[in-house]
């Protein structure tokens, strides 16, 4: 993506009493990028938000948009009219939907003539052109949180900041939302910066994706890379690569690397793609998604890497459900409900998983051992 | 029986015909205790904005403070606001001890810390991230505190209904700053103790008649709203 880059933070820091909640050197907004932040609770992740919305002061480090250092107060509150943000808790006024959308037009000073139409709009546009006269009070979870996308919306922001916003919400209509928000996103070409501890959720919505751990960003990245290619064990087990095994490298050829994952060494080697030294240990992560079972080994497929194992747990999950094998190491599969029925997979069932070379992500750094 | 049905009798009789020592005495009571009341409202929710939107050392102790306030026996002001403008006191030459000035003076330090204490509650029980949100929709500081003190308006209401509720039924400092003059400094319930104990039942049943009024529809206006706005 080569987008200019409208916002800048540098060498930040939050301190909460004499403890240090938040470390960040570098980041950098796109225009019209989506970030999602991604992290366990206490990571970082609203305190970042808070902070790059202006509305946490850093304890150190700068703010630049457009060009603009946000220094004085005065910056700060300029800023502010150029961005918004959606919070867990829709926080809606005592008023009806239409008051509520029209509440940031009304702090700019618009007049009653100017918000009706850009108010109606954006109400029709998130689903609640019939609700325009209800009290905020009478909403269900997933109409307060349209109206509270609609009154950032109707904003227009340059940088829209999105705090969990459908955590709160029940799966179904968190679906939902996702779907129209990056339908919304993608139509307005807005700039945002969502946090989420759902992978889905960040997903379907972003472009690039930060992972954070004790106030630090500890990989940043495209969506796919991140999601595929973790650069540590805990980003890895942070974005769903559940397998991950320790290995060691046979040998290397043509690109090939031949890893030995089982302690008795008479069995199959895993085939990954990459270069490394016989004897170098690595970290060997494989996505549940990318596994495929099977009754019995199929040579004419292309997967490099069947290994046979039995069931050991069979858990719902989502619209899958996620398999749980004992192929001499752990690894877990995602299956359809019809994969399940046809392979009549329970535990003690023997079958056979199999994945492409490809689909093995090695995570090869110093001191892996002592982490191990 | 026969003395309370009598004394009715003869309250409402006064009532009707609109007795103008009593009517005196109401509006009085009502211009005192509203003048105090306003004094209250500037200075408790004025406080009580302080206190809820800055973090500082202390701030505990202050809310402590401002909730043990609310319990400041009326007859304890009254002591002290006597002495404070007693001829020869700190405050002496302004020479305002018993006049209207004096019982509104009295009746401000006694609303006051109820005002700032409910109101303070009022502006704590808004969610947490309320202003944050106010404030990322672009909102000047003080569109802040306005919005702020809207989305509380009903518990805000409360307060000031119960500062005003507190002071207008309140006697002991009413009795020792103003001195139940006749015509001066006479209000609703320190006329009703005077009319008691000479045994002027109808007149003091008149007089408590208008105080319950008084006392119930400052109870049932927020009542009443809330009930309204949630109906909405």
């Amino acid at each position: 993506m080569s987008r200019a880059t409208i916002f800048q933070a540098r060498d930040l820091q939050v301190h909460r009493g004499s403890a240090r909640v938040l470390e960040v050197p570098a980041l950098d907004l796109r225009a019209g990028e989506v970030l999602a932040l991604m992290g366990p609770n206490g990571a970082g992740k609203s305190t970042l938000l808070l902070t790059l919305a202006g509305l946490l002061p850093p304890t150190a480090g700068t703010l630049h948009f457009r060009g603009t250092r946000l220094h004085s107060r005065a910056d700060r509150d300029a800023y502010r009219r150029c961005m918004t943000m959606v919070f867990q808790d829709p926080l809606l006024f005592d008023a009806t939907v239409a008051q509520n959308i029209a509440s940031g037009l009304k702090l700019r000073g618009l007049s009653a003539a100017e918000r009706q139409p850009q108010v109606e709009d954006w109400a029709r546009r998130l689903g609640l052109g019939h609700l325009l006269h209800r009290p905020a009070h009478q909403l269900s979870g997933g109409e307060a949180q349209r109206t509270a996308l609609a009154r950032a919306f109707v904003l227009r922001p340059e940088i829209l900041f999105l705090d969990e916003p459908f955590s709160a919400l029940d799966s179904r209509t968190r679906g939902e939302l996702v779907n129209d928000l990056s339908h919304i996103l993608a139509e307005t070409g807005t700039t945002a910066v969502i946090t989420t501890h759902e992978q889905g959720e960040a997903a379907r919505l972003a472009h690039r994706l930060a992972v954070m751990q004790g106030g630090r960003i500890v990989q940043l990245g495209g969506l796919r890379e991140v999601l595929n290619h973790p650069e540590d064990p805990f980003v890895a087990a942070f974005v769903g690569m559940e397998t991950l095994l320790k290995g060691q490298v046979v040998t290397c050829r043509d690109g090939l690397l031949f890893l030995r994952v089982r302690k008795d060494s008479g069995d199959r080697a895993m085939v990954a793609l990459g270069e490394a030294q016989p004897g170098q240990t690595v970290l060997v992560g494989v996505r549940p998604e990318h596994v495929a079972l099977s009754l019995q080994t199929d040579n004419t497929s292309s997967a490099r890497n069947a290994f046979p194992g039995t069931v050991t747990k069979v858990i719902p999950h989502g619209p899958f459900f996620k398999i749980e094998l004992d192929c001499g190491f752990f690894l877990t599969a995602f299956v359809t409900a019809q994969s399940l029925s046809e392979l009549d997979l329970q535990p003690g069932r023997p079958v056979v998983a199999s994945f492409k070379a490809t689909a093995v992500h090695l995570i090869r750094r110093e001191g892996l051992d002592a982490q191990l | 029986m026969e003395l309370i049905w009598e004394g009715l009798r003869k309250a409402l009789e006064l009532l009707l015909r609109l007795d103008p020592e009593v009517l005196r005495i109401t509006l009085l009571s009502l211009k005192v205790s509203g003048i105090a009341t306003f004094i209250s409202v500037v200075l408790g929710l004025g406080l009580a904005l302080t206190v809820a939107l800055n973090a500082f050392p202390g701030k505990r102790l202050v809310i402590a403070l401002m909730n043990t306030g609310m319990g400041l026996p009326p007859v304890v002001v009254g002591l002290f606001v006597t002495v404070l403008l007693w001829r020869n006191g700190p405050l002496g030459f302004l020479g305002i001890l018993y006049t209207p000035t004096a019982i509104i003076l009295a009746q401000a330090v006694i609303a006051t810390p109820i005002i700032a204490g409910l109101s303070l509650a009022a502006l704590q029980h808004l969610p947490p991230g309320l202003r944050l949100q106010i404030l990322a929709l672009g909102a000047t500081r003080t569109q802040m505190i306005w919005l702020l003190l809207k989305e509380a308006r009903l518990p805000l209401l409360a307060a000031i209904m119960a500062g005003f509720g507190g002071v207008i039924s309140e006697v002991g400092a009413s009795i020792m700053v103003g001195g139940n003059l006749k015509g001066s400094t006479r209000v609703l319930t320190t006329a009703t103790v005077m009319e008691t104990s000479r045994g002027n039942f109808e007149i003091a049943f008149a007089l408590s008649f208008i105080l319950l009024v008084l006392a119930f529809s400052v109870d049932a206006l927020p009542i009443n709203l809330q009930q309204r706005s949630r109906r909405r």
